[in-house]
């Protein structure tokens, strides 16, 4: 299964078999349980839901604590839920980076790195007045809109929060797959800081003959 | 040790000679030609070296055919084979960027001579 959830370690650049030097980040992945097998029948459709990290008996709630009991597994931390590539997975199950290949397309999903309250520059790539020569706009948003609308437009882009956003970044290669440390090396970034939850699953958009 | 450091530390090789800028050292280099693969020696002056751990590299100078011909190579490669040093230069800066406005003669590095 090509699925799985992860701790994002950080990044870093290693030699592949045919000497490309890439960007990676390290994804320490797994070991998962699966907790849960949701059905047709019972909940309205097919999925699995994995559960991942330890976690203290005493910040399990109740409820929880129930769940996991009445499917007769461990408590973890963390619990997602995947719709694709589920067939002949079971409750009790180990999942672990041995699904995966080197060359293999995922998508990384993530909790993007909060930025705070920030201006239309850095939120949304503005391109901001000149620095000298008497501008007086430096970092300013500029325009609202025309006056003929005699309103602000919705959805128009200002400052405002940015980041802590879930995100998902797709298509990207797994260059490694190590499965005596539970490492899964992902070319190039992925949303979130260091140690946070990422969800790696089957690529939804991988090209026709990128994949093996 | 974290993750990280652990796995760069493992692409290390276990030895690169020790050179510096001004230094002449042939390179060894595997390359992909029509399908087949070969290795392919460079020798020229060192006048780079940058990067530390797994990031480390080379830039190596040569006059080939009156062009100047510079290469980086990165030395923990799988593609590089094996580094020689030929020479050892004196030189006063650790980056010979003014070596590419120099030709001929006063591209010169002086050699440093074997003590003892």
């Amino acid at each position: 299964m090509k699925n799985i959830l992860g701790r994002k370690v950080g990044m870093t650049s290693v030699f592949t078999e045919d000497g490309r030097y890439v960007p990676v980040t390290v994804i320490e992945a797994g070991p998962c349980t699966v907790v849960e097998r949701r059905t047709k029948e019972k909940h309205g459709y097919e999925a699995v839901a994995l559960g991942f990290g330890a976690v203290k008996k005493a910040r399990v709630t109740r409820a929880l604590a129930g769940h996991f009991k009445k499917q007769g597994v461990e408590a973890t931390r963390f619990v997602r839920e995947f719709r694709d590539d589920i067939e002949g997975v079971e409750v009790g199950q180990t999942i672990t980076v041995s699904g995966f290949e080197p060359g293999d397309r995922v998508d990384v999903v993530g909790i993007s790195k909060g930025h705070g309250f920030a201006g239309g520059i850095k939120r949304h790539n503005f391109s901001g007045g000149g620095a000298s020569h008497g501008s007086m706009i430096h970092r300013q948003p500029g325009s609202n809109g025309d006056t003929n609308a005699g309103r602000t437009v919705k959805g128009s882009r200002r400052p405002g929060h940015y980041g802590v956003d879930r995100t998902t970044h797709q298509n990207l290669e797994i260059v490694r797959a190590d499965t005596e440390r539970n490492l899964l090396l992902v070319r190039g970034p992925v949303p979130g800081p260091k140690n946070a939850l990422v969800v790696v699953r089957k690529s939804v958009k991988t090209k026709k003959g990128a994949q093996a | 040790m974290n993750v990280i450091d652990v796995l760069n530390s493992e692409q290390l090789k276990a030895s690169i000679p020790e050179f510096r800028s001004g230094d002449t050292v042939k390179v060894y280099s595997k390359v992909v030609e029509g399908g087949k693969e070969r290795v392919q020696m460079f020798e020229g002056v060192v006048t780079v070296r940058t990067g530390g751990g797994s990031h480390s590299a080379v830039t190596v100078r040569r006059v080939a055919h009156g062009v100047g011909v510079e290469k980086t190579f990165l030395l923990h490669s799988p593609r590089v084979e094996k580094i020689e040093v030929s020479k050892r230069g004196i030189v006063r800066r650790s980056r010979l960027y003014y070596l590419s406005d120099k030709i001929g003669k006063a591209a010169r590095i002086k050699e440093k001579k074997a003590t003892k």
